[in-house]
């Protein structure tokens, strides 16, 4: 698997480190880390950077996460990028809308170093 | 009231289109009032988020709560088929404790990385709590954390729905959470 260059879109600085670390964990060879506080501010970096793994939040200020996907649709921007949801929004509901928007994977906080490298790294392998 | 901001900020994040809403107005809670209130809930929550995401073990406290002076205080925001908040409390030493085994990191003072932390906690607190209540967790959204440190200060609600206030430790340390209804669909 080659180095990977991932994009966090959170709106807690903390829970991007934590995920990074995790992340890291699991076993994936990051290159670069891109880091986002929302998901407007993860659709730029999205048009100036190439990413090869989206990790976002759902609740944030300015652009929710599920939004973000809607967009990442809409402006066709990270075509065949899979993109994984890290939530506290647990529904069935939030799921389906996550996954009909675009989102290839779901993990709800907390979540295991175990769990990410579950739902994480088959992704990735097979993008 | 305080709780009016964070709370109006849950509602909003629960204005997702017609489909929403009109789903939420066929769902009430009104009857289960027992089943959402339930402590058990709190304490599988706080007992999930802590073994979880700090990798330490949480226990429930029958004695008094201990508190530094300067405290820091975590609001999360429930808004839609139920109003209110999730409330972790804490002394600023037990703040900086909890973030430190979340983070890895040391801290010696409430920067904002501890109160981003603890934001944070409060956060996940919120989700598994109404994670528990099938209804809540579809129907029910979270303000973004608000945090609030300082000396010497008490939060009040007037006339609850309900409330469950629980005083958790780890080691030495006390913490509290309190889960405040102030309106039930």
């Amino acid at each position: 698997m080659s180095e990977i260059r991932a994009l966090i879109v959170d709106d807690s600085s903390v829970m991007r480190k934590i995920v990074e670390r995790a992340l890291r964990q699991a076993g994936l060879d990051l290159e670069v880390v891109h880091e986002a506080g929302n998901g407007s501010e993860g659709l730029e970096l999205l048009r100036a950077q190439p990413i090869d793994l989206i990790l976002s939040d759902i609740n944030m200020p300015v652009m929710d996460g599920l939004e973000f996907l809607r967009q990442i649709r809409a402006q066709n921007l990270a075509s065949g990028v899979p993109v994984v949801m890290i939530t506290t929004e647990s529904s069935e509901e939030h799921v389906k809308q996550a996954i009909q928007a675009g989102a290839r994977g779901y993990i709800r906080k907390p979540f295991t170093a175990e769990q990410i490298k579950e739902r994480v790294l088959p992704l990735v392998r097979a993008a | 009231m305080w709780l009016n901001g964070v709370r109006a900020a849950a509602v909003a994040g629960r204005r997702g289109g017609a489909e929403e809403g009109e789903r939420s107005m066929a769902v009430s809670l009104r009857e289960s009032v027992q089943r959402v209130s339930d402590p058990r809930n709190l304490d599988a929550s706080v007992e999930e988020v802590f073994r979880l995401m700090l990798g330490i073990e949480c226990a429930g406290h029958t004695g008094p709560e201990v508190r530094d002076e300067e405290s820091v205080t975590a609001v999360v925001g429930f808004g839609g088929l139920l109003s209110g908040a999730c409330v972790l409390r804490s002394g600023a030493g037990t703040a900086m404790k909890m973030v430190a085994h979340m983070t890895g990191m040391e801290f010696s003072q409430v920067d904002d990385t501890v109160k981003d932390g603890l934001g944070e906690i409060c956060n996940m607190l919120a989700g598994a709590w109404k994670g528990k209540v099938p209804e809540l967790a579809a129907n029910c959204g979270l303000s973004i954390p608000a945090v609030i440190t300082g000396r010497d200060y008490n939060l009040h609600v007037q006339a609850p729905e309900f409330q469950v206030h629980h005083v958790y430790r780890f080691g030495e340390e006390t913490f509290g959470v309190t889960i405040v209804c102030d309106g039930l669909q």
